[in-house]
């Protein structure tokens, strides 16, 4: 479905990713993981067009989407949930869902998308005349994820979702990214939480310095020497 | 009231006639220093809506306000048409070159240091004036005013046609401009692409044509006030600065940004600038004027009604 040819990417002159190559196929959850500063942010913001990509290629369902803007991505049925929630404050929650649906393909399926998301998220339902950063830390997540699902990707990107929030929150919200690719929508994580993103995943790829280090069925990730004592503590 | 069958004494009768007298004043002040504010609620709005945006200042705000102007001076004295039927064509001449001055001269340098962007909006400023100087001459060109000077006298107070009609607009203009802001898909993308630009991009809004329209809308505003101002007041290539100069004491009092704290400003600004140019005099208004600036920027820098803006940012 989402395929990166040797990616090379990073910021002015200051290049993060070094050749990243990775694959994920329509249904599965895929993970990214890895330290700090490894590039695993960078990975996503390249894919959603955030960052031009310096070289290499990304296609998405056999088409060439390298070169196309961050706005038309969305089109595509690619939506990113970004790192730290990213929600318009001073909007009110049913605001924010509003411009989760602006694209041209998602505007006519509006409503029976609400309906889906504020199933899935009954605390968000509650809050939806609420500013958005009246919010504590988990429901905006949720409000994040909720105004993502609005633009009915085909494939979801989440930025660290867990970043920051309390323990309870974190198990919430790696419950509804599973429901979320149990619905069918393909799911591309980065996490530094790594052993519960590693317990959802089909397949992981381990970044270190702008470099696919590793990369393997999940099981087995979690079961490696390297990834045990770096990223797991044990 | 008491009685009252015989007439006070003379001396008191002219007392209260005073009063009466100094109430008409200020009541005429009140009602000037209104219509003064909506013209400066006009010019302030597009110049904070810009601001709160694309987080520009537009110092060449003026500027347009006087090539708009021009236009409106050109096109009555051209096809001979009322001042206000020149809204036609000087809307859209306006919107379509704040778009060309965004995508050309503002977008190439939206990364760069917010200083060069100064430096531009400065730049394009003096360039604006020195092109109509050369075009023009310092001369002063006059509108007709289409009747629009008469004086309307409405008891107590007394205004021209042409003030009355700024008040208006200014209202539907702050009213529109919020409708459309809130209510529209388009305004909403406008709203979300100021609070958050990455995100709005996650949304699949197209930025980039999100800000050159908002400059567009930005500088119609004065493309509206030309229209309305034009046949009050001369018009010369240094007319800008003199509208503009205190639309920014506005926008910062109101707080960068906010719409509905610019209308406020607007509204005391006007208000404080017709009292003191009566009572105090027209050298000493703008001393009392820029003292208030003074004050709020020293105890309210957010201004008056800036509230939490620092919040829109969360990174």
């Amino acid at each position: 479905m989402l395929k990166l040819n040797n990616v090379t990417a990073g910021y002015g002159s200051t290049t993060i990713l070094h050749g990243i190559s990775l694959e994920v196929n329509e249904g599965e959850i895929v993970t990214i993981v890895g330290g700090n500063g490894a590039g695993k942010s960078t990975t996503l913001r390249t894919i959603s067009s955030l960052i031009k990509i310096a070289d290499g290629s990304i296609e998405f369902e056999g088409e060439d989407i390298t070169k196309i803007p961050a706005h038309k991505i969305v089109e595509r049925g690619i939506t990113m949930v970004p790192e730290a929630r990213q929600l318009f404050p001073e909007m009110t929650v049913l605001e924010n869902l509003q411009m989760g649906s602006f694209t041209k393909v998602a505007r006519p399926h509006y409503k029976e998308k609400l309906d889906e998301v504020l199933t899935l998220f009954p605390r968000v339902a509650e809050r939806l005349s609420q500013g958005a950063q009246s919010l504590s830390g988990g429901e905006q997540q949720m409000v994040a994820i909720a105004r993502g699902m609005m633009a009915c990707p085909r494939l979801m990107l989440f930025d660290e979702p867990s970043l920051g929030l309390a323990p309870i929150v974190v198990s919430q919200v790696f419950d509804v990214v599973k429901k979320i690719a149990a619905s069918g929508t393909t799911v591309l994580i980065v996490e530094q939480n790594v052993f519960q993103t590693l317990q959802i995943a089909d397949r992981g790829y381990v970044i270190e310095n702008g470099e696919i280090g590793m990369s393997g069925p999940a099981q087995e990730l979690m079961g490696n020497d390297h990834i045990r004592k770096a990223y797991l503590g044990i | 009231m008491a009685g009252g069958s015989k007439p006070p004494p003379l001396n008191q009768r002219s007392n209260w006639h005073g009063v009466l007298l100094a109430m008409d004043l200020i009541f005429t002040n009140l009602v000037n220093g209104l219509m003064l504010g909506a013209l400066y609620a006009i010019v302030s709005v597009g110049l904070t809506l810009v601001f709160g945006i694309i987080k520009v200042i537009n110092f060449a705000h003026g500027e347009f306000l006087m090539v708009a102007m021009f236009l409106v001076f050109f096109a009555t004295a051209y096809f001979g048409v009322h001042p206000y039927v020149t809204l036609v064509v000087v809307l859209p001449l306006i919107f379509g070159l704040g778009m060309l001055v965004q995508r050309v001269l503002i977008e190439p340098l939206q990364d760069s240091d917010e200083h060069i962007m100064i430096f531009a909006t400065v730049g394009l400023s003096i360039a604006m004036i020195n092109l109509m100087l050369m075009l023009f001459g310092p001369d002063i060109y006059s509108t007709p005013s289409s009747g629009l000077r008469t004086v309307v006298d409405m008891g107590p107070a007394m205004f021209l046609t042409g003030q009355l009609n700024i008040l208006i607009a200014a209202i539907a203009l702050v009213g529109g401009i919020h409708l459309f802001l809130t209510r529209t898909q388009l305004g909403r993308a406008i709203r979300a692409t100021g609070q958050n630009r990455a995100a709005a991009q996650l949304m699949g809004i197209n930025v980039s044509w999100v800000y050159m329209v908002t400059f567009g809308i930005g500088v119609s505003c004065v493309g509206l006030a030309a229209v309305l101002i034009a046949p009050l007041y001369p018009t010369s290539p240094e007319v800008g600065q003199y509208f503009v100069l205190l639309s920014f004491v506005v926008v910062v009092m109101g707080g960068l940004g906010s719409i509905s704290g610019a209308l406020l400003a607007a509204m005391i600004i006007g208000i404080v600038d017709a009292f003191a140019g009566f009572y105090l005099g027209a050298n000493v208004k703008d001393l009392v004027v820029f003292g208030i600036f003074l004050l709020v920027l020293i105890f309210r820098p957010q201004g008056l009604f800036g509230g939490a803006r620092n919040m829109s940012h969360v990174s």
